[in-house]
């Protein structure tokens, strides 16, 4: 990645034409990275995600939306192998990833961050800048003890994660622990650390949640910024402007199931996603409310949080 | 009267005694474990009693070499350490804690046991292992050293093996963590799905880091018998505890801090006993009517009271820096 890339300012340029055919829930994409099929995992009876098939279009930012216990950060743990699905298969750039563990998930380039920030909190800036690189020789416990192996890859690491945090403006901060950053700046280490192993598609779980509005603008510039770059992103998220103002295309989760995905602005004059989001009932899930249903999806999302 | 000057001496002999070697060694596999990967073993006395057994059995029912002693010691050790990970290392820290406590116990309650008594001598222990080790001594019969740190050639020969061990293992572990290696063992201690995440595989690492540490505490182990003889009493949890005490009162995340808490810790218990004794003796504490077993006891409550204290007004230890490692996260 080049280093004077500057982030995009005022309208983002959109890709259009992602998709073949009509469009509805599962519609087949001109170019898919992800082509997922049948998946399913139950939590006891409640079934949080049942995708019967979903493609996510490359090189184009798509937005995973949909009310709260709608299965979108489980079907994110199922994709990059942080959760087991009871049933389904999919495939990235072609490979099927079902069952593979979540670290062979990331080598292959698949890189996601979290709802709850993970910053390393004491481990430096520069340390978890680091900590993202891929391949690193030093990494074996054997070629640890020769340094001469790894010095130069070490500092090769160093000069890329020195470009990235300048980028994302934390180079006054890279000797300090992470624990000293605020919320949006954690999110903003997170996601330039997740870039030091130079994804091909890039996973959000709600960047904007928890950030500062000051920096809301400097993370959309960010996120806009890798898609010049030739990336990937796929991102949940629940900030409807931010979702408008930069996705390419939505897909849209209810009850575990896709019921409407396209482009921002036709799947917002979706009346289903108008009645979840816009609506009088802003808080309940689409289709059927049954309180029992809603209870259990409470209890699941809080156990979301916790993991 | 009580002679302070003794005191004094004896407690000097500990800053150099290959207990405090083998202690400090302990307390550095288990700061490998618990400060820099975060693994809470607690298990460290189940890895000295392999380093013992393994090489006390291996030397006196099999006639091994003392080079082969150790690598049948090592290598149970790495045995004990995948035994102990493969179940327990892919799920939450606290089973990893419950697993190393239990299996240590059992370690020792299998060397108690009178069935392998004609190996392992059952409650009395081993003794008469020592020959291969002074037959390696170069140093020539004599007196070596001044004052309190008077010793004949096997002491010293001992006391120089026991502190080039740790030397290197200080070495070692002070590379380990200033490498990319060290970053990934750190990384995982703050949060495990976020180095998932990024590519590496967390339960290979915190396998390495179980053994490695395990493998400190059994050479450790090796080091603890060679001034006394093998008792499977010392191998109880109190042992693993005494090693975390010296653990966080070095600081846990630190590499000589394992080394001068051992220092302190020996050279403060045995100042505290030898006071409590003489005084005793001296009629100090006969206005609430301690008895000499009661003195000799009172030096653990005093230790008690000494770890409660550290953890509460300095967790870091000793060394350690108060933003890097807080105790217990």
């Amino acid at each position: 990645m080049s280093s004077d890339a500057k982030p995009t300012r005022g309208a983002p340029v959109k890709s259009i034409n992602l998709h073949v055919g009509e469009i509805e829930p599962g519609v087949a994409k001109v170019d898919a990275i992800i082509v997922a099929d049948n998946v399913t995992r139950t939590f006891g009876g409640l079934t949080a995600v049942d995708v019967a098939h979903v493609e996510i279009p490359r090189n184009a930012i798509t937005a995973l939306i949909g009310p709260n216990g709608a299965g979108k950060t489980t079907f994110f743990n199922l994709l990059t192998g942080f959760d087991k699905p009871d049933t389904g298969t999919w495939t990235f750039l072609g490979k099927s990833l079902a069952g593979i563990p979540s670290f062979k998930v990331a080598r292959l380039g698949q890189v996601r961050t979290f709802q709850l920030t993970k910053a390393l909190s004491l481990l430096t800036v520069l340390d978890n800048m680091k900590l993202g690189a891929k391949g690193q020789k030093g990494e074996n416990m054997f070629a640890a003890l020769l340094p001469w192996l790894w010095r130069k890859q070490e500092e090769e690491i160093e000069a890329k994660a020195i470009v990235l945090l300048e980028k994302f403006k934390l180079d006054t901060k890279s000797e300090d622990f992470a624990a000293s950053l605020s919320g949006g700046q954690r999110k903003l280490l997170e996601m330039a650390r997740a870039l030091m192993s130079d994804p091909t598609l890039v996973m959000l779980d709600e960047p904007m949640a928890g950030v500062n509005p000051a920096l809301t603008q400097s993370l959309l510039d960010h996120i806009l910024d890798l898609k010049t770059q030739g990336m990937t992103v796929l991102f949940v998220e629940h900030d409807m402007q931010m979702v408008r103002h930069i996705a390419d295309w939505v897909i849209v989760m209810a009850e575990g199931k896709i019921v409407a995905e396209g482009p921002p602005d036709a799947v917002m004059a979706n009346p289903a996603v108008i009645d979840a989001y816009l609506g009088s009932h802003h808080d309940q899930d689409l289709g059927e409310d049954d309180p029992e249903t809603i209870h259990a999806m409470k209890e699941l999302l809080d156990a979301d949080d916790e993991s | 009267m009580v002679d302070f000057w003794q005191i004094i001496q004896n407690a000097a002999v500990e800053i150099i005694s290959p207990t405090t070697a083998a202690y400090a060694l302990a307390a550095l596999g288990l700061a490998i474990h618990f400060g820099f990967t975060g693994l809470i073993n607690f298990g460290q006395a189940g890895f000295m009693a392999i380093g013992a057994y393994g090489y006390g059995i291996s030397t006196l029912t099999f006639h091994f070499p003392v080079w082969g002693a150790v690598l049948v010691g090592v290598g149970g050790s790495i045995v004990f350490a995948l035994i102990l990970g493969i179940p327990t290392l892919r799920l939450r820290a606290d089973y990893l804690a419950i697993v190393t406590i239990a299996a240590s116990e059992i370690l020792r309650l299998v060397f108690t046991t009178n069935t392998l008594d004609f190996v392992t001598g059952s409650a009395d222990g081993l003794s008469g292992y020592k020959g291969g080790f002074a037959a390696l001594n170069p140093i020539p019969k004599g007196t070596y050293g001044f004052g309190p740190f008077t010793m004949n050639e096997y002491d010293l020969w001992l006391r120089i093996v026991a502190w080039v061990i740790v030397a290197i293992a200080i070495l070692l572990a002070w590379q380990l963590m200033r490498s990319p290696w060290g970053r990934v063992i750190k990384g995982i201690r703050e949060d495990e799905d976020a180095v998932r995440a990024l590519g590496k595989n967390v339960y290979f690492y915190k396998m390495q880091s179980l053994i490695l540490g395990g493998v400190f505490g059994t050479i450790a182990g090796m080091i603890f018998i060679l001034p006394r003889a093998i008792v499977p009493a010392n191998y109880a949890t109190t042992l693993t505890f005494f090693i975390y005490t010296i653990l966080l009162l070095g600081g846990a995340a630190t590499i000589f801090g394992p080394v001068a808490g051992s220092i302190i810790f020996w050279v403060v218990l045995s100042a505290v006993s030898g006071f409590i004794a003489r005084a005793q003796a001296a009629g100090w504490f006969d206005f609430i009517g301690m008895s000499s077993v009661q003195a000799g006891q009172s030096r653990f409550i005093i230790v008690g009271i000494v770890l409660m204290l550290l953890v509460i007004f300095r967790p870091q230890g000793i060394f350690g820096n108060k933003k890097e490692l807080a105790f217990v996260k």
